[in-house]
């Protein structure tokens, strides 16, 4: 196999037979580069989850980072109203910036660290936030409030007591958008080689590693799908009342 | 060292970058990959535009495959831009050999771009059609309209505002998706950023970062205007429904997948 390296792409129908001679070349070798290995999986299994803690580590912190900074913003946005045609135009525009522009944007303030991704997707699920919770809260029937009003409830016993929860189904959805696509756009971190799973796939597309690509995307992929079934039952927890109405 | 002496060190070398005519000249050069992305994403918008709409609208008029049109969306958010564009260029077909004008991995690119720009065209299409009131159509049915003209005279004129916010939506997910075609060489100005990073030439990447956001803005808002011209029919009348429709668009805003 020394000569393996010079000239891979002629060599390809002769090395197989020679591999195969001492054992089955395995399925992720550069010669057969089969789509779907379980073998790497196994032999790489530390890398896989290292990308995996990572990818998940930097979802969770910009999501809540977003969520942090959603709350105080639709709360303020709703005391002055004046301010919501700047905040909204300014998320929209936000929004608009490619992920791929935004972390550069953010590299000469945080540098190559994974704190650009997290500050970048932040922003983009505090966009999305804002919206579903000032939606949320339109959403909430004046008369319910003013029922509430009149039970004597104050201000703020009034947002965390009905106003909140009522707003609770709208505003999860817009959190169960921001988490599904937080996951995805991870993977971009790679430019400043924090992405997760998004630096196997990227190294995947550089090698032709097809095995690597394959499980990194579909890791991306059940991730997503994990993450939004476990947002649901969190608003199911959340939201007890809504499980008495047959849907 | 000292962290704000780098930071005005970086934004000097992007603006010495920006400033310096050879950097937008010649094959690799600015105004080239600009002209190239413009080329797929404008492209890309036509050919989904040309696959989705009809489909979507006429979903939307049978009052039929909603199913099709959430899921739609929910599992074009779900996949990354970057790992479906990796699979196209590590495939054999389409693979990342030269497009024509859209140079290297650029159908596998417009192929990526047609596919991320469905959700929200379709989503929305299907959406502004449904939710045109049960009355109107009553009317409209009462007036002894064929279903043909139904949806041409009363479901496509009161759609088109939805229609239209879906568009945009998809332009700005086109740009996101072009751009980070560059990860995996494909066409564009994301080139720019992805080789300024790859030579640790931060200005080059910063530089190439502010063109792409700058132009992402001009194209949001060239669409929104395009998007105001579409919408004298909601102007005149009940500005009550109007609200109650734009805002229920907003929710279907936020489905797009990002790139």
């Amino acid at each position: 196999m020394s000569e393996a390296p010079v000239g891979v792409r002629s060599m390809t129908v002769t090395v197989p037979t020679a591999a195969g001679s001492a054992a089955e070349p395995s399925c992720y070798s550069r010669f057969v580069n089969e789509w779907f290995c379980w073998q790497y999986v196994e032999d790489r299994h530390e890398e896989i989850t290292d990308a995996l803690v990572q990818h998940i580590a930097i979802t969770l912190a910009a999501l809540v980072l977003g969520v942090v900074l959603a709350f105080p913003l639709a709360l303020l946005v709703r005391r002055v109203p004046k301010l919501q045609s700047a905040v909204l135009g300014l998320s929209t525009g936000l929004y608009t910036i490619p992920s791929l522009a935004l972390f550069p944007l953010l590299v000469p303030f945080t540098g190559l660290s994974a704190t650009t991704v997290v500050i970048g997707l932040g922003l983009y699920a505090l966009t999305i936030l804002v919206r579903a919770l000032l939606d949320g809260l339109a959403s909430v029937p004046d008369e319910v409030r003013e029922a509430a009003t009149g039970l004597g409830h104050g201000r703020a016993r009034l947002l965390l007591r009905v106003e909140l929860p009522l707003a609770l189904p709208v505003a999860m959805a817009g959190l169960r958008v921001a988490a599904v696509s937080t996951v995805a756009l991870t993977t971009v971190g790679t430019l400043v080689a924090y992405g997760g799973l998004g630096n196997l796939i990227s190294h995947g597309v550089q090698r032709d590693f097809r095995a690597e690509l394959v499980t990194a995307a579909a890791l991306c992929v059940a991730l997503a799908v994990v993450l939004d079934a476990l947002l649901v039952l969190l608003q199911r927890v959340l939201t007890p009342w809504t499980r008495a109405v047959p849907s | 060292m000292d962290p704000g002496g780098a930071l005005v060190n970086v934004f000097s070398e992007t603006w010495s970058y920006l400033t310096d005519g050879a950097n937008w000249s010649g094959s690799g050069g600015i105004v080239a990959r600009l002209l190239e992305q413009l080329l797929i994403t404008g492209t890309a918008l036509a050919l989904a535009v040309l696959i989705g709409l009809p489909l979507a609208l006429w979903l939307g008029h049978l009052g039929r495959g909603g199913f099709l049109a959430i899921n739609i969306s929910n599992i074009g958010r779900a996949v990354p831009t970057f790992a479906l564009l990796a699979l196209l260029v590590a495939a054999d077909w389409p693979g990342s050999a030269d497009f024509g004008p859209y140079g290297r991995a650029g159908l596998a690119t417009l192929i990526a771009l047609v596919l991320f720009a469905l959700p929200p065209l379709i989503t929305n299409a299907y959406v502004g059609v449904r939710e045109v009131p049960a009355e109107i159509l009553e009317a409209a049915d009462g007036m002894g309209m064929s279903s043909w003209q139904r949806f041409r005279r009363v479901e496509l004129p009161l759609a088109l505002p939805v229609v239209a916010s879906g568009v945009r939506l998809a332009l700005v997910q086109l740009w996101a998706t072009a751009t980070i075609a560059a990860l995996v060489a494909g066409p564009g100005l994301g080139r720019i950023i992805t080789e300024g990073f790859a030579r640790n030439d931060y200005g080059q990447g910063l530089a190439g970062a502010v063109v792409v956001a700058v132009v992402a803005l001009f194209l949001e808002l060239f669409a929104a205007l395009l998007q105001r011209v579409a919408e004298p029919v909601r102007r005149a009348p009940s500005p009550e429904r109007g609200a109650q429709l734009s805002a229920s668009g907003s929710t279907v805003a936020e489905a797009p997948t990002r790139g």
